[in-house]
């Protein structure tokens, strides 16, 4: 517990991580070599598994001690049966799977809860280098040319609220970040955040 | 049941063939490693029904078996291998098969864990095998052995295990028929095996697995010297079909990529081709090599028996022809790997498993190493692999409590 000073913590992997109950069974997809599910079995004590596509990330994982597997979020989320984990969760990996919505329904399916963050392409400054440049944002985090970037659903946060309806998710809890990664400390309408959210995450339940 | 530890011989430098043979002779009933016999009173129950008695099994262990009983690791072999996964192999002289991967310091460390190999049921370094003498006849087995199955080689180490006092294995580790022992020991016995690496090895032999060695075991019957399996009788060894089974099979063991960097089309020890039937090519000089080899070292029956074992494995079939079946309700911790140029066990097979694992709710790790060796990759210096199985056993021990390597202590 002491190998984690929480203020090094990224921004959303902190509220992940406060999303997450003490001890629960956690599906961590998307996780590369294992960063966050490292944080959430040493902070939270969960017992925790993960998931990439990168078979690299998944070997340095393994090394580490960390239960990873390759696959790929859009056909093998399918193996897993119905409330496998207690918390399902997808980190920034939304945008880069080829059907975002039948991801999320499996996770719905596989998860008790399922917590979801990724970047906000509704931000401000994307807006702005889009209406400006007339050029696809290119930003700190979203460091990728058009053409290059594994990053091909972007939504907003809007339309992350409207894909929760549609496969019938409640949001139980949602949090958006500013570009230092610190949470945006007030409530505001979906439209507000979606202006100024750097990032989001979500807690979902199925409805 | 009784245990015999005999001492080792003496290392012999360049044990010639002839001497191999005959020492190879000799270690069927009385191997140079540890030795447990069970009597009448311990039969072994085998898949086909008939229950085998009296049997014997031959073992090597490595380090110390710490006071808890907790930190023992069973090694099972592959195909051709031997007890001596990590010691001098009495017969060929040279160093222990997986030397790398177990001894002091490495990634199954000596220094920390307890490890047990045995010689698999059908082998021919002193378990019970074809070669042995049958107590009932007095004369050696040959086909006379009933067919043993994965099954069976795992409930013989079971018994083993059990013999030595331990109630449950850190860790089962194999290769090829070896993963294969290793998803057997997890499947029938889940709550004596903590954590499970299968490595190169598939739920069920596939049908071109199955027809690669139902050539080697037709190129051993073809062989008048075979006997009708009856060769030990006539003072014979069928020599020429071994060594064209072995041929075969090693073949399997490599990628085109290995074969085609470590051979090409060079010839051997001359400088045009000779339009005749010579070994010309270097690939056939090296496949002759090997095949010749084995046979100094090899039962052929053995062989016969334990190809077919590899062969009648099929984890799902057993298990209402589902694979999550076979691990349903597991708490064991699961680590498969599978080696990118491997086309005897593919990787598509070692996913079969982790798809079963998943939805079995299993705690599953899963590795694809890139090697450009082919199956042989695991008994190989692949650092991906040891640095993996370190990974996985120093995890693993933490979650079961005992010290691990590099953990301090």
């Amino acid at each position: 517990m002491k190998k984690h000073d929480l203020s090094n913590v990224r921004g959303d992997h902190r509220i992940l991580c406060d999303f997450v109950a003490s001890g629960s069974r956690v599906l961590d997809i998307g996780c590369g070599t294992g960063e966050l599910l490292e944080l959430l079995i040493d902070t939270r004590g969960v017992d925790g598994r993960g998931f990439d596509t990168s078979q690299k990330g998944v070997n340095e994982a393994v090394a580490r001690g960390l239960s990873v597997v390759q696959g790929d979020a859009d056909n093998d989320l399918a193996a897993y049966p119905d409330d496998a984990f207690d918390y399902a969760i997808l980190s920034h990996t939304l945008q880069a799977t080829m059907d975002p919505k039948q991801v999320l329904e499996q996770l719905l399916r596989i998860g008790k809860k399922v917590v979801v963050s990724f970047p906000n392409f509704g931000h401000w400054r994307n807006r702005m280098q889009l209406l400006f440049n007339g050029r696809m944002p290119v930003t700190d985090y979203l460091p990728y040319e058009w053409y290059d970037t594994p990053n091909i659903h972007f939504c907003t946060i809007r339309d992350f609220v409207a894909l929760s309806e549609e496969v019938h998710a409640k949001v139980i809890k949602a949090e958006a970040l500013d570009a230092r990664g610190q949470r945006i400390g007030f409530n505001a309408p979906w439209w507000v955040w979606n202006l100024i959210g750097d990032q989001a995450v979500f807690l979902l339940e199925r409805k | 049941m009784t245990e015999t530890a005999s001492a080792k011989p003496e290392k012999t430098p360049n044990i010639s063939p002839s001497t191999q043979a005959s020492v190879a002779a000799e270690q069927m009933d009385m191997p140079a490693s540890k030795l447990m016999r069970f009597g009448s009173d311990n039969p072994l129950r085998l898949d086909e029904g008939t229950e085998l008695t009296p049997w014997q099994i031959a073992y090597e262990t490595y380090g110390e078996l710490n006071e808890d009983k907790t930190n023992a690791i069973l090694v099972c072999h592959a195909l051709t291998g031997d007890q001596y996964v990590a010691s001098e192999n009495p017969v060929t002289g040279k160093p222990g098969w997986w030397s790398m991967m177990v001894g002091p310091g490495q990634p199954v460390d000596t220094d920390k864990y307890f490890v047990i190999c045995a010689n698999v049921l059908g082998g021919c370094l002193g378990t019970t095998g074809p070669a042995c003498t049958n107590p009932e006849t007095n004369e050696v087995y040959g086909l006379d052995l009933p067919v043993v199955t994965i099954g069976d080689m795992v409930r013989s180490q079971a018994k083993l295990v059990e013999a030595l006092g331990i109630e449950t294995l850190f860790a089962v580790v194999g290769g090829s028929m070896g993963g294969m022992q290793v998803l057997q020991w997890a499947s029938a016995y889940p709550e004596k095996v903590f954590a499970a690496v299968p490595i190169a090895a598939g739920p069920r032999h596939s049908s071109q697995n199955i027809a690669f060695h139902e050539v080697g075991r037709q190129a051993v019957m073809a062989d008048p010297d075979w006997c009708h399996g009856q060769y030990a009788k006539e003072g014979k060894r069928p020599m020429k079909g071994l060594s064209v089974a072995r041929m075969a099979a090693h073949i399997t063991y490599m990628s085109d990529e290995s074969l085609h960097s470590k051979f090409g089309r060079n010839l051997q020890d001359r400088s045009a081709i000779t339009f005749g039937f010579d070994a010309d090519f270097q690939i056939e000089s090296y496949l002759r090599h090997q095949g010749m080899t084995f046979v100094d070292r090899f039962d052929a029956n053995s062989y016969l028996y334990v190809t077919r074992a590899m062969d009648y494995f099929d984890l799902a079939a057993t298990h209402g022809g589902k694979l999550a079946n076979a691990f349903l309700h597991s708490t064991t911790r699961f680590c498969v790997m599978s080696f990118t140029t491997d086309w005897l066990f593919p990787t598509s097979e070692s996913k079969d498993i982790v798809r079963a694992l998943n939805a079995a709710g299993a705690n599953v790790s899963f590795v694809e190493i890139e090697s450009s060796r082919g199956h042989d990759a695991f008994l190989l210096d692949e650092p991906e692999l040891f640095k993996t199985m370190r990974g996985f056993l120093t995890g693993a021990a933490k979650a079961r409590g005992i010290p691990a390597p590099g953990n301090g202590d």
